[in-house]
Order: C-alpha cells, then sequence, then structure tokens
C-alpha cells in the first residue's frame, strides 16, 4: 500500500477498504502496543470528538490515542451545544470542520456519518452510525484475532448476539468478509438474525457463513466467540425487545464446551450475556481487546492525518 | 379537447402492442405508453403531472392481454412528447414500459424506460433513523439503483432496499 492511500482519508465502512490496507494498519498498530513512549506526531493537529450518543470505550480510546500522539482534543457535547437548540447535523458538521483536522462521530441516525464525510473537507472517522456501521471497532476486533490467534484466515467465528441491530457484530462480519475465515456461524434468536440486506451482501462477499439458533452446537469448532448484548435503545417496538430479553447467555457451562485455545471476544459495554464469572475464565479476551483500542487508533489516526507514516 | 378516454374492452392502437382490436384512434402527434403493468396507468398519468388537467387529451387502455406481459395497460397523450427525463420516471413504477413519440401519425422516436442508476429526491427512505429522513432539511434522498427486475433502490446513507411495490405506493 502506498504512504497517501490513507491519507485525508473518511472511515465510514470497513467495507472500504482492502485486506491490503486493514493489515498495514493492523502492522503499525502493533508498534504502539506496550508501555507507551512519548511523541508528537500529531503536535500541530487537533482532532474533535462529536458523540450525539453515550460512548465510553470509542471515545476515550480516540482520545487518549490522540493525546499520545500529541495532538489536542476537542469535544462536542451535544447536550450542552447548540444541538439542544436544534441544530443540524449539516450546520455542525460544517463548524467542527472549521475548526479541527479530523472528526470522529458518533449519531444514532444510520448515514450520518457518510453525510458528514461529504460535508466536510477534513476527515470523518465513524464512531458508530445507529446500527450500520462501526469501522474501527471492527478494525480493532481483528487486529486483536490477529494478535492473540496469529492469524485471520483459516478460523471458525461464532458471532452470537443482537446480529440484527449490534453494529459491531455487522461490521465484524464485514471485516472478516475482507479475509479467509474457515467458516462463520451466526447464531442468534430468530428475531435478532442479520437483516436480509446484511446477509445478502455478506454473501455478495463470497463469506461462508451459516445462519444458526443453538450455540452449543458450535461450540466445539469455534475458535472465536464474538458476542454481543441485545441492542434495547434500537428497538423500535419495546414489546419486541421483551420478547428477546435474555434470550442468550455465555455460562462457564457453555465455555467448557469450547475448544482449545478459543477465544471471547465483546464489543462492550455488556449485560446479562456475559456474565462476570467469566472474566476469569482463560478465555475472556474482550478486556485486552477494548485496551487494543488505542493502539489501534493511533494507527489509525496517524495514518489518515499523518499521511501513512505511522 | 380535453379529457380522458378509457377503454375496457380489448383494444389497442400502439405499433407493438398484441393482436387486439383498434378501440382507440390513432394521435396525429403526442406520445404512446406501452407495456404499462396493469393497474398503473393512473400512476403513470399522476407522474407525468396529470396531462389532463393542462389541457391534453389522454387516452387510456386498460387491463388488455399481453403475450409479454398477460395484462398491460396504455396510455396515450395527444400534443405532449414525453421527455426522456420523464421516460426515465417512469421506469419506476412501469419498468418495462415503452415510449412511442409521434408526429404526424408516424412513430419518429422510441425510448425505453430505463431506471435510472441514481434518484436524488424523489423516493424518501422508509427507515426512521436513516439520516435522510431525521435530517431531512439538509440531507438529500439519494437512491442508487440495486436491481432491474424486479425494480430495487438502495438508500445511499442506510442501505435499506426500496421494492417495486414501496417504490409504486411512493410515486403512484
Amino acid at each position: 500500500m502506498s504512504r497517501d492511500a490513507w491519507k485525508g482519508r473518511d472511515v465510514i465502512s470497513i467495507l472500504d477498504f482492502s485486506r491490503q490496507e486493514l493489515e498495514s494498519l493492523f502492522e503499525a498498530a502493533n508498534a504502539f502496543v506496550g508501555p507507551p513512549r512519548p511523541r508528537n506526531d500529531l503536535a500541530d493537529y487537533i482532532v474533535a470528538t462529536a458523540f450525539y450518543e453515550p460512548s465510553t470505550r470509542t471515545r476515550l480510546s480516540f482520545t487518549t490515542a490522540a493525546l499520545r500522539l500529541g495532538a489536542k482534543v476537542i469535544d462536542l457535547s451535544p447536550d450542552v451545544s447548540s444541538i439542544l437548540k436544534g441544530e443540524s447535523l449539516h450546520d455542525t458538521t460544517m463548524m467542527l470542520e472549521g475548526y479541527s483536522d479530523l472528526i470522529v462521530m458518533r449519531h444514532p441516525s444510520e448515514g450520518a456519518a457518510l453525510l458528514a464525510a461529504e460535508l466536510s473537507s477534513v476527515p470523518v472517522v465513524n464512531g458508530g452510525d445507529g446500527s450500520q456501521h462501526h469501522p474501527s471497532q471492527a478494525m480493532l476486533d481483528l487486529f486483536t484475532v490477529r494478535r492473540l490467534k496469529g492469524r485471520i484466515d483459516g478460523l471458525t467465528y461464532t458471532v452470537l448476539g443482537d446480529n440484527r441491530y449490534a453494529r459491531s457484530a455487522t461490521s465484524f462480519l464485514y471485516g472478516l468478509a475482507k479475509f479467509k475465515p474457515k467458516m462463520v456461524y451466526i447464531v442468534s434468536p430468530e428475531t435478532l438474525r442479520p437483516r436480509d440486506e446484511i446477509t445478502k451482501q455478506l454473501k455478495g462477499l463470497g463469506l461462508r457463513f451459516e445462519l444458526r439458533s443453538d450455540l452449543e452446537q458450535v461450540m466445539g469448532s469455534t475458535d472465536v466467540l464474538y458476542l454481543t448484548r441485545i441492542q434495547k435503545e434500537r428497538f423500535p417496538d419495546p414489546n419486541e425487545y421483551e420478547k428477546v430479553k435474555g434470550s442468550y447467555k455465555l455460562t462457564k457451562d457453555v465455555l467448557s464446551k469450547g475448544k482449545s485455545g478459543f477465544i471471547v471476544l465483546h464489543p462492550l459495554p455488556r449485560s446479562t450475556e456475559l456474565p462476570y464469572d467469566v472474566d476469569s475464565d482463560k478465555s475472556a479476551a474482550y478486556m485486552t481487546q477494548a485496551h487494543l483500542g488505542v493502539p489501534l487508533r493511533m494507527a489509525l489516526l496517524l495514518k489518515i492525518i499523518g499521511g501513512g507514516k505511522a | 379537447m380535453m379529457g380522458i378516454t378509457t377503454v375496457s374492452r380489448r383494444g389497442g392502437q400502439s405499433p407493438n402492442e398484441d393482436k387486439t382490436t383498434m378501440l382507440v384512434r390513432k394521435i396525429p402527434d403526442g406520445s404512446v405508453i406501452d407495456h404499462i403493468a396493469a393497474g398503473k396507468a393512473l400512476s403513470v398519468l399522476r407522474l407525468l403531472g396529470n396531462p389532463q388537467e393542462n389541457g391534453f387529451t389522454i387516452a387510456l387502455v386498460m387491463n388488455v392481454s399481453s403475450s409479454k406481459m398477460g395484462r398491460k395497460d396504455i396510455v396515450k397523450v395527444e400534443g405532449l412528447e414525453v421527455s426522456q427525463e420523464q421516460v426515465q420516471k417512469l421506469a419506476l413504477i412501469a419498468p418495462r414500459a415503452s415510449v412511442n413519440i409521434v408526429r404526424s401519425y408516424r412513430v419518429i422516436a422510441k425510448r425505453n424506460a430505463v431506471p435510472p442508476r441514481t434518484l436524488r429526491g424523489i423516493l424518501s427512505c422508509t427507515a426512521t433513523t436513516c439520516v435522510s429522513v431525521r435530517e431531512k432539511d439538509s440531507a438529500p434522498s439519494i437512491f442508487f439503483l440495486s436491481g432491474r427486475s424486479p425494480l430495487r433502490y438502495r438508500c445511499k446513507y442506510c442501505g435499506r432496499a426500496l421494492d417495486e411495490k414501496e417504490i409504486s405506493a411512493q410515486l403512484g
């Protein structure tokens, strides 16, 4: 990949990136894993965070990544900004464009980051748009698999949970489609299966996957178990949420059926699907996954703003 | 003269029409829109801006048999040449439609309805959480053609697909 392929680029969907570009990102991120060293690569730059929805890991790991590279960070808080007065995404984006060198945006509407990217002359990184995309999470998830399992290809993945509304799960599946997994099992209750347009797209991308409803049937062959919580906030009908609430849960008993060396990933936050007693199991990798968000996003920022010199 | 002539028996006038008897006279000048799915003729008129309201004479031939389509409608608009842009829009509700432009009783041009690759501001996304719905004052609706038969368009912003029935419902 040439150095300039990343420079100034928007990050809207992981589908926009080639395998080679992702591997280049992972290589760059590897250099940032471990004790941090002071860096000033982005000392002349300002990163804006604009989160219209709650966030802990995405917001803070982008902020930490920017600070560790010497950049300054400004933050748009929807609850104390003119958004409360009804300011449009259009006008807000035009302001952020003038005040910063890169915008990280999370928004409850699908397509918000794409719209912002069309409006903005500075790069926009999608920190999650509705139930659609969360590209940097998917990059982080694949990076975690690569570090912990040594490879992404040839493994069997089980994506368990809310595969209908969880953008992390969708983006992870899209990311897997860039590689060559041995098999992907998409396990969820009937009503939480991926939307038709997603399964069609996955088929079009050539991803080998099966829709399943029983986790135990696939645990024995799973190398990576990717779990998501039910996205209560995205259900159009609260009654539908009540029907599936608590419909799946990872237990020690289920974990004991896993193959040797398998890992459990979760984008967090968790709900009842991931009890705290799983944390002590050797398969639990989700805290490591969350921590790797900083080096991954350092590499991402550096590549986009710094022109690929990560 | 203005008004709409409707014909409910087998009949037609289109040069491409099947073996049917002529029930509507030929038009000296104007447009003959053939191969409209049965029942869609009035929607086609609406899409053309209801030309009868501007003084044009209209003939509707509805539910005639067609070897290609089973049943179909035909619309003739006397004195109005349907533009290429209108033909493209026609494709949204009558994707198999063909338009003959007539001058002095002769067909001087044939235009097939070809669905546009991109639609701006014509359709609305049905996903209530799509940015094109929530920020509609500043975000235009943009759809990309994702299937011709059956007709499907995909929202640029949220990826939600609209099928033929939904497209017709919005435009008809």
